[in-house]
């Protein structure tokens, strides 16, 4: 039993502090530790830098451009790029569909679909939720209809995260309407530059654009895009569900909130004295940061597993669970900090080259917006509610 | 980074719940906390005979020479088992104070009679008004004629009546409050002057008031450095604290265990409760709450060992307050998921829901240690800087 890492891995952990503090360009982590919009280019930047390094996706076999780390090592890689203010890599492309086509993709598909995922030459969203079909998503629509040697798509996605810079679609269509609801469900990759598809913008009451609705009309795929076999789409989705689930407990992002949440806390001013010396305020940040200690350590207690050959299974709902009820504390009680100053909306004033005036601390003014857009946290993936359902089915049995 | 045990520890863990499998039944439990005594003398000797009561005592002396992960493994099965033995006081912070701070002559006397069971102690620490600070000692202990005069009152001393000798702390200078000037002695119980009264705690437990008046203990009674010895009071009691974190762990996964079987079994509206969804979503944030309880247990128990007394600190109150708020969760809602059957004495349900309690009661509760946490943490400075507030002119930005 030893929670210290070993010289090995405190080398390791240099190695990969060197390299980002080297390579992370200043004007990106300013904007990602300070709640700033980020556009399209600052993440395309820091994945091709990661690319470049060979970094990118350490969870990939090496003969496709994987890195070989045990999970420490990720772990490690991961705190050290959250510390650094690194923005995330989106996963759809490197965790999501990459490991769904290594596992069930034709040769043609890696070859030609995993270099340019690995270089984030595609961008690629996730075609998963209707209208229709939240929670209960294989209760899904969207018909692929097999004509010659095209599939035809009708149907609609939403909740699409960042369709709109996307190139790519990894999407369920239902093939057949015949037996067992998931059983009709196929695993489409889909052109985002095809004739039918169109992106609209949902706006969030956040007043960002970040999700969309994607529209489907008679979208011809050719049938070399299906992956796997026709019908066997839900046990892909679900593959790809099970695969890398200890970053969503987002443990290392949340200490960088948590140390930005105490730097703001220390600089706002109650009864002429610090915030953070409010003994009201600052236990509630104290509560949280045992909270995030103990799923630290948790988190590494299923790595532990994982290294020994246990794949994380249901054990990454549990880290999902209060992951999401942390980060939303944290952004809940960063806006709280500001006070009066969570209240100017000047949305303009968190993007790129503002020149204007800016109203009460710079820090404050994404905070109100930040915490209404981590309301999401615990509906997506899979909500907090169904992921209790998994716990209960998965783990007790119930 | 390792969470495995080595095979010692795994030894240890399997030996020390076989021992209690055997002999600390539910039922056995029950009559050992209706004796006169309060404790198993007959567990007591099987403890000693597995060498447990040399857990934290060093192999020069003849010990095992544990640390904090081999009180943890012990302490969560004494939770899964309920053991009401006189075990943290004397073992975790009575052997703990001898082997850390004691004289040869003290261990070479002290530590066999309580490895081989034949002593127990308990440490006298806390008053009436003191609540749960450990310096608030009014207790006095003054030298007349080579002899410490000993005068005060302790309270709700775990296990104070079946001690053989008691380790009280007391002001050798200062004033309540103050961490510098308190002393530790030992005092033998059958001084003339010392008088008390032990009753049982809720939790099957038994505690002891004790007055000291113009009790006379040697000059050797002292233990450690006269005046210092506040961090040694401290160190042993986040040692217990750990223990106890782990001995909760045992008895929330107890509880778990025996809730999950219970939404299984019983039936009503002609199906097993365990398919109502408002009650499977409770099972698993009792899961939750138990999964984190045990990486703050595994995290005191490491740290507990830490040279660096902050570093301890925090990792320890971190711990006692995560695991006060998760057993009070846990207890709770294995009452209401047991319905009317979680509120009777029959079941062990309700026995474990009273120890998770009384848990977060010893040493600080909840509240306590969000504070002793939270002031460790600002032993941090604080960087202020100060803004530009906008202008008071009136125009659309």
């Amino acid at each position: 039993m030893d929670l210290n890492y070993t010289a090995n891995e405190l080398a390791f952990r240099d190695e990969v502090r060197a390299f980002v503090s080297a390579s992370l360009p200043p004007e990106i982590s300013r904007k990602v530790i300070e709640h700033k919009r980020l556009g399209k280019d600052d993440f395309v930047t820091w994945q091709q830098i990661l690319h470049r390094k060979g970094w990118i996706a350490p969870g990939w076999p090496v003969i496709h451009g994987g890195t070989g780390w045990n999970p420490v090592e990720r772990h490690i890689f991961e705190e050290e790029c959250a510390a650094a203010g690194a923005p995330p890599v989106i996963a759809f492309g490197i965790s999501m569909v990459g490991p769904v086509i290594m596992a069930f993709g034709h040769p043609w598909q890696k070859e030609r679909y995993l270099p340019r995922i690995h270089s984030s030459e595609d961008w690629w969203c996730q075609g998963y939720s209707e209208p229709g079909s939240g929670s209960d998503l294989a209760s899904l629509k969207t018909r692929a209809e097999r004509r010659g040697d095209h599939y035809i798509v009708n149907g609609q996605k939403t909740w699409t995260t960042l369709a709109q810079y996307a190139d790519m679609m990894f999407c369920l269509v239902r093939t057949s309407g015949e037996g067992k609801k998931q059983d009709g469900i196929s695993f489409l990759l889909i052109d985002m530059h095809s004739p039918g598809v169109t992106v609209r913008p949902i706006i969030t009451l956040d007043g960002e654009h970040e999700v969309n609705e994607v529209w489907l009309e008679d979208v011809p795929v050719p049938v070399e895009n299906l992956v796997g076999e026709e019908g066997r789409g839900w046990t892909y989705a679900k593959f790809l569900l099970s695969h890398e689930r200890t970053g969503i407990a987002a443990v290392s992002r949340s200490k960088r909130e948590l140390a930005y949440l105490e730097h703001i806390a220390a600089q706002e001013f109650s009864g002429g004295r610090p915030l953070l010396a409010n003994v009201r305020f600052r236990d509630r940040i104290a509560r949280v940061e045992i909270d995030l200690m103990a799923l630290e350590i948790t988190v590494l207690r299923v790595l532990a597993a994982d290294r020994q050959g246990k794949p994380p299974g249901p054990e990454a709902s549990i880290l999902k669970i209060k992951g999401t009820e942390i980060q939303q504390a944290l952004t809940e009680l960063m806006m709280e900090a500001v006070g009066p100053w969570a209240l100017p909306y000047l949305p303009d004033s968190w993007g790129d080259h503002w020149l204007g005036e800016r109203v009460g601390p710079e820090y404050a003014a994404p905070l109100a917006s930040r915490y209404l857009n981590f309301r999401k946290v615990s509906i997506y993936g899979g909500s907090n509610e169904i992921q209790r359902n998994i716990v209960s089915q998965m783990i007790l049995g119930l | 980074m390792d969470f495995d045990y080595t095979d010692e520890q795994q030894l240890l863990k399997d030996s020390v719940g076989k021992f209690l499998e055997k002999s600390y039944s539910f039922v056995a439990r029950k009559q050992i906390i209706a004796s006169r005594e309060g404790f198993g003398p007959t567990a007591w000797e099987g403890l000693a005979s597995l060498g447990l009561l040399g857990l934290p005592i060093p192999e020069d002396f003849d010990g095992f020479g544990g640390g904090g992960i081999e009180t943890m493994i012990v302490m969560e099965a004494f939770g899964r088992h309920l053991v009401v033995e006189p075990y943290l006081g004397t073992v975790v912070m009575a052997a703990g104070c001898i082997a850390t701070a004691g004289t040869d002559e003290q261990k070479k006397y002290l530590l066999p009679l309580i490895m081989e069971g034949s002593m127990r102690l308990a440490c006298a620490f806390t008053e009436s008004g003191g609540r749960y600070d450990l310096n608030h000692v009014a207790t006095t202990a003054r030298m007349e004629d080579g002899q410490w005069i000993i005068d005060g009152a302790k309270s709700v001393v775990m296990h104070g009546a079946v001690a053989g000798l008691l380790i009280v702390s007391a002001r050798t200078a200062g004033a309540p409050g103050d961490a510098h000037g308190i002393s530790l002695f030992f005092v033998n119980p059958a001084e003339d002057g010392v008088s008390g009264r032990e009753y049982p705690t809720y939790d099957g437990n038994r505690a002891a008031d004790i007055v000291f008046r113009n009790v006379h203990v040697s000059a050797d009674s002292l233990i450690g450095a006269a005046d210092l010895g506040l961090p040694l009071i401290e160190l042993v009691t986040d040692r217990a604290i750990a223990g106890l974190c782990a001995e909760a762990v045992g008895c929330m996964g107890a509880l778990n265990d025996a809730t999950l079987d219970y939404l299984k079994t019983r039936q009503q509206f002609g199906v097993p409760i365990g398919r109502f969804q408002a009650l499977q979503h409770r099972m698993v944030d009792m899961l939750i709450n138990f999964e984190q309880a045990n990486s703050m247990a595994l995290l005191a128990a490491v740290k507990v060992d830490a040279p660096d007394a902050t570093e301890r600190r925090k990792a320890v109150s971190a711990a006692k307050e995560l695991i006060g708020r998760a057993g009070r969760y846990v207890g709770q809602q294995a009452i209401q998921l047991h319905g009317g059957m979680g509120m009777t004495d029959e079941l062990s349900v309700s026995h474990y829901v009273k120890r998770l309690t009384a848990i977060d009661t010893q040493f600080g509760d909840a509240d306590h240690h969000l504070d002793r946490f939270a002031a460790a943490e600002s032993a941090k400075p604080v960087e202020v800087t100060v803004f530009e507030r906008p202008r008071a002119k009136w125009k659309r930005i």
